[in-house]
Formats: structure tokens, sequence, C-alpha cells
């Protein structure tokens, strides 16, 4: 009897689970038996592995193999099992010995020439083990620099089998050449781009001070995608454990948005108005996988055309709205992703999206405008605290040759308005000014007595419905950090309720 | 089944039979066949019956040699087993069923891989 046994890492969700990996080779017919619960992907591993291993002349087993992963209940999934499970039968023959594999963990996936592929999730995976104390780990030259980014564990990348045996048998580290150094993508998207639009500017700014869901409306080509995008140009910088668990996200999704790793800045996530709700919020029948909202953590879910979303697509997004996470059960079980995000929505006032200003080249009926933007549910508007009218630039914005304000001047306002909010709020279990509780805003955090007065009168004239007063007030603090005063007043109050314009009562 | 299949199959079979003896195993029969197939070897071991299957090999170009017994393939050897026992009244005997490949790569020292209890 002879037994091999390595580590590697499975997936649930953005959270690593180590895995034991237990080859062992008995006398009896040539067989091979997967245990622990593989799904299709892995189940084929077993001609991956055998091809690579005779094609990088080591050795098959012409016995009776048993492979088995560990925990033996745990879902298993993909391709990343491919090299460990080789290693381990190399083992299992005594063509490597146990000792040079000891508290490493393994992962990657065999071409049947013997070249290590690149599998998803080595960063989660990674950061799982170095949670379990492992110091070194032998992944797929592909996923080197995602690897490196763990810094309690050496990770060593190896292109194909054969580099990996010399460094087995003789301590041969391969050569990777120059290494490239993680490079922070330069940002082409500048706020100073966009001409003109005053009030949708500060609706951007207060948005990003106060982490207030933002909608913008406006007819078509006034600039409500070029806004949001550069939402994210304005938010402060992720923080190393921030970007750290971005990255884990976007490593399991393997797909989407392409951002450098480590980025500090924060994502912009644009799924397409058809999209389903499991795009939205994650899903898959073997591999779960992180949705739209989850890719968007720590930055900007922006949905354009969001009228046009099919029901329910935009209603999935309540409860991550809610509680910052999704949880998606399959049968393979039950994932949590982070789901932190600012949402933007856009949308154009009117079907044929001209209703606007007089309004003269709209050809839509009253009852067609009327029902258009009643397609965002009350329980979504509700979550969202500003609107925002985003007009035609005029002709004197796009003629002038004066660039806005850049993103570095207003980014630079938003961290030290943030850093106000976050100093009064230290006591609190929350920072942003959009999570203060009803109750706090009567109590704690009342504004001055001619904000209150003014919101007062405009209740009195049903201009302003509770919901829409205790928003009002939410974004009267985040304007007070912002112009740097300490209690808001009329100013304030009077600016956040021209936020609003429009949402209240209807 | 062409000549050149039978000879290197009986050759093989005759070397399977001299190793077992040598390790001091008497065989009882050779190419045992009814209606549903057919037994290399029978051998007795330290009061064991042992139903052996023998496959010779010129080449190992297509794969070794056992891979080709698979899970049903072992089920029949076993039937066939047992119907040997009962038509040779020995009922209750303790039995095995064997498998041995011989490679024939080397025409001058054939390589008998002997696999005790596949089942």
């Amino acid at each position: 009897m002879s037994l091999g046994r390595i580590k590697s890492v499975a997936l649930l969700g953005i959270r690593g689970v180590i895995v034991d990996i237990e080859v062992d080779i008995s006398d009896g017919l040539p067989g091979y038996s997967l245990l622990g619960l593989p799904d299709t992907a892995l189940q084929e591993s077993r001609e991956r592995v055998r091809s690579a291993l005779l094609n990088t002349g080591a050795p098959w087993p012409n016995k009776r193999t048993t492979v088995s992963l560990s925990p033996a209940w745990l879902h298993k999934s993909g391709s990343g099992f491919d090299l460990p499970i080789a290693l381990g039968l190399l083992v299992a023959q005594g063509v490597i010995p146990q000792e040079r594999l000891a508290g490493q963990v393994v992962m990657g996936e065999l071409a049947l020439d013997g070249a290590i592929r690149s599998v998803r999730g080595v960063l989660p995976a990674l950061l799982a083990a170095q949670e379990e104390g492992i110091v070194s780990a032998l992944v797929p030259i592909a996923n080197r620099l995602e690897a490196l980014s763990v810094d309690r564990v050496k990770s060593i990348a190896f292109a194909d089998l054969s580099q990996l045996m010399s460094y087995i048998h003789d301590g041969l580290l391969p050569d990777y050449g120059e290494a490239p150094e993680p490079q922070e993508g330069k940002n082409l998207l500048d706020l100073s781009e966009v001409s003109g639009q005053r009030g949708a500017r500060d609706a951007l700014e207060v948005s990003a001070i106060g982490g207030h869901h933002l909608l913008l409306i406006g007819p078509p080509g006034t600039g409500k995608t070029m806004l949001a995008e550069r939402l994210p140009t304005i938010l402060p910088p992720l923080t190393q454990s921030a970007a750290l668990e971005v990255a884990a996200v976007h490593s399991v999704a393997e797909r989407g948005v392409e951002r450098p790793l480590l980025s500090l800045l924060p994502p912009f996530v644009a799924p397409h108005h058809t999209t389903t709700a499991t795009a939205m919020i994650g899903g898959g029948a073997h591999t779960i996988k992180p949705g739209a909202c989850s890719l968007a953590h720590g930055g900007v879910l922006f949905i354009d055309e969001a009228p046009e979303c099919s029901p329910g697509v935009l209603d999935a997004l309540r409860q991550p709205l809610e509680s910052a996470n999704v949880s998606i059960s399959r049968v393979t079980g039950t994932v949590h992703f982070p789901a932190n995000f600012l949402l933007v929505l856009a949308a154009n006032p009117c079907p044929c999206g001209r209703f606007t200003g007089k309004g003269r080249g709209c050809t839509c009926s009253s009852l067609q405008i009327r029902r258009y933007l009643q397609r965002l549910s009350g329980p979504l508007l509700d979550r969202i605290d500003i609107r925002s009218f985003v007009e035609a630039p005029s002709r004197l914005d796009l003629a002038s040759n004066e660039p806005g304000e850049s993103s570095e001047v207003v980014r630079t306002r938003v961290i030290s308005a943030r850093g106000i909010a976050e100093e009064r709020f230290k006591k609190e279990p929350w920072s942003l000014n959009s999570k203060i509780p009803a109750s706090q805003l009567r109590e704690r955090y009342r504004v001055r007595k001619d904000g209150s007065a003014f919101l007062h009168a405009e209740l009195d004239h049903e201009r302003l419905s509770a919901r829409g007063y205790h928003k009002v007030l939410r974004l009267a603090w985040s304007f007070a950090d912002r112009n740097g005063t300490t209690t808001p007043g009329l100013n304030e109050v009077e600016a956040a309720y021209q936020l609003r314009r429009g949402i209240d009562p209807a | 089944m062409g000549r050149k299949e039978q000879v290197l199959g009986a050759a093989g079979e005759v070397l399977v039979s001299s190793y077992l003896e040598s390790l001091g195993a008497k065989v009882v029969e050779r190419n045992w066949r009814i209606k549903g197939g057919e037994i290399d070897l029978i051998a007795r071991h330290n009061g064991t019956l042992l139903f052996i299957e023998v496959k010779s090999r010129s080449s190992d170009r297509f794969g070794h040699p056992l891979e080709s017994i698979g899970r049903e393939k072992a089920l029949r050897l076993q039937r066939l087993a047992l119907a040997w026992i009962a038509t040779h009244d020995q009922w209750g005997a303790d039995y095995r069923i064997d498998c041995a490949a011989v490679d024939f790569s080397d025409r001058l020292n054939p390589v008998i891989d002997y696999r005790p209890g596949v089942l």
C-alpha cells in the first residue's frame, strides 16, 4: 500500500476551505475512483492528469487507485485539483518524497501536455491557507501576481509539470525573467471632462460623501453614464484590506470587469438592463459565482436605462442594499458574498426620452410618461436618497474651454468630509450619513431650528412625505460635512431638499 | 483471433502456470470452457482455489493489458468460477479471482504482472 497526501483549497463563495487530497495505490485491477463529491469538471480530472503525467514522462499507476478529497461532505468543483492529484499520484508511486510537499497547498489545472493552467480564486484560496498557518504554495504561473499579493504565504509559480518536478527533485526555481511590478492602472476618467452639470456634480459629490444611492434622470446623450462612470474617481481609495476583499471577489468571478490586481480604485460595474436577477445577485449550479452587485462591492453599481430592466431584477437588489451582502443557496450549499455598493440608476424621463425642459420634442402620452418611472418600484426608490435631473449642457458649457473641477479636487473634499462624519459617528455602529437610523435623526442628530422649520412647513403643505423628510435630513448632514458646518442649518437642508425634487409626495 | 495471438496467449498461460507452481500452487485445469466463457487457469494453493485470467501482450503500446478488465468482466469471471465450483462439486471451498498480465515486449525476458484478488 502506498499513500500520497497533498493539501489544496476548495472555494465556498469567497471563503477557502483546506482540502486534503489522499491518493492510495493498492494491488488490484487498474482502476481509478475519485471520492469526495466531485462535479463533472473534477470527475474529468482523471483524463487530464493521466495524459499530463504520461506526456511529461512520469508514471501512471496501472493499479487500483483511490483518490479521496476530504472533507468528504463538501461539494468540490473545477479543475484546480488536477495538479494536487497529479502530485499525490507521484508521491504514492514513490516518484517524489512526501516531505517535499509537507505544509504546502497546491493548485492548478493540467493541460494534456503537462502545462499548468490558471485557476480561479487563487487569492481567496491563499488567504484561507494563510489563516490555517500554511506558509507556502505551488501555483500556476498565470496566477503568480495574484498569489504574491498574499504576503505571509510564499508562493512558487510553475509553467508546467516538468518545471515543477525539477524544483521538487533539485530545488531548481523557475526563471520568471524580469518580475513585472503590479501596476496601478492609469485611470483615464476624470470629472474635469464633464462640462457644466453643476447640479449633477453636486449630487455625485454628496452621494460619495454620505454613501447615498443615486437616481439620475435625463434625456439621452446628456452625460448620465459619463457622470456615473466618474463616481469611483471621487470616492475615497479602498483600504488595503478592502482592496484584498474586492480582489478576492473578482478572482472568484474570473469574468466581467477587468481591473488591475489590488487596485485601490473602487470598482465600477455596469450590467446591461437586460440582465437577469441571477446575474445581478450571483448564482450558478455547481460553482456559485458572484453577481454584478458583488463585483461592485466597495464601489459603484450602475444600471443604465433602469426602467427597462425586467421586473424583479432591480428589486432583487433590495436585500443586498439592506444587508450589504448576499446569500445564495443551491444544492451544493449556501455561500455568502459581500455586496456593499453605491447604487446609481439612470433613466430617461419618458419612453422617448425627450420629456425635459419644455418637453416640446416629446411624443409620449401623459399616461406613458407617468407610468415610465413608476416601473421603478416604491420599495427600491425608498432606498435611493438622491434624485438628480441631468439637463442637456448649454451651448455655453460646451463651448467653454475651462475644464470643470478635477476628480482629484473633489475627492479631497469627499475624503475630508467622510473624515468628519467618521469622527462624529465613532461611537456608533455606522460611519456614513446615509446609514443614520430615523430615530437618531430625531434625537442625537437633529438639524438646526431654521432647517427643521423649513421642512416642517413643507410637510404641512404635503410637499414632503415622512420618509422623504428623513432622507432630506441625512442628505443635509452630508452637505454639512462638505461645507464644514458642525450642524446642518437652513442652507444645507435647502440644498438637500433640492436633491429630492420631484420624488415626494408622489 | 489470429494464429499469432493464440500462440502468444498459450505461451503466456504456460509462463503463468510455471510461475504459480514455483510458488507452490498446483495447476488444476487449463482453458476450462463452457457456454458462458472460458477460464484460462485454475489452480489450488494452500486449500484456496485460484481462478486466473491471463492477458498477454506483445507491446505496451495500447495501454496496460489489465486495463481491459473492467468491473463487468471481473464479475463474469466470478460467475464462471462459481460454475466451475458447482460442476466440480467443490461447494464451500475458498476461492479467489486473480489476473495476470504477461508482457512480451522483450521476447527473451517476458515479464509477469500478477494481481491476486481482483474482485
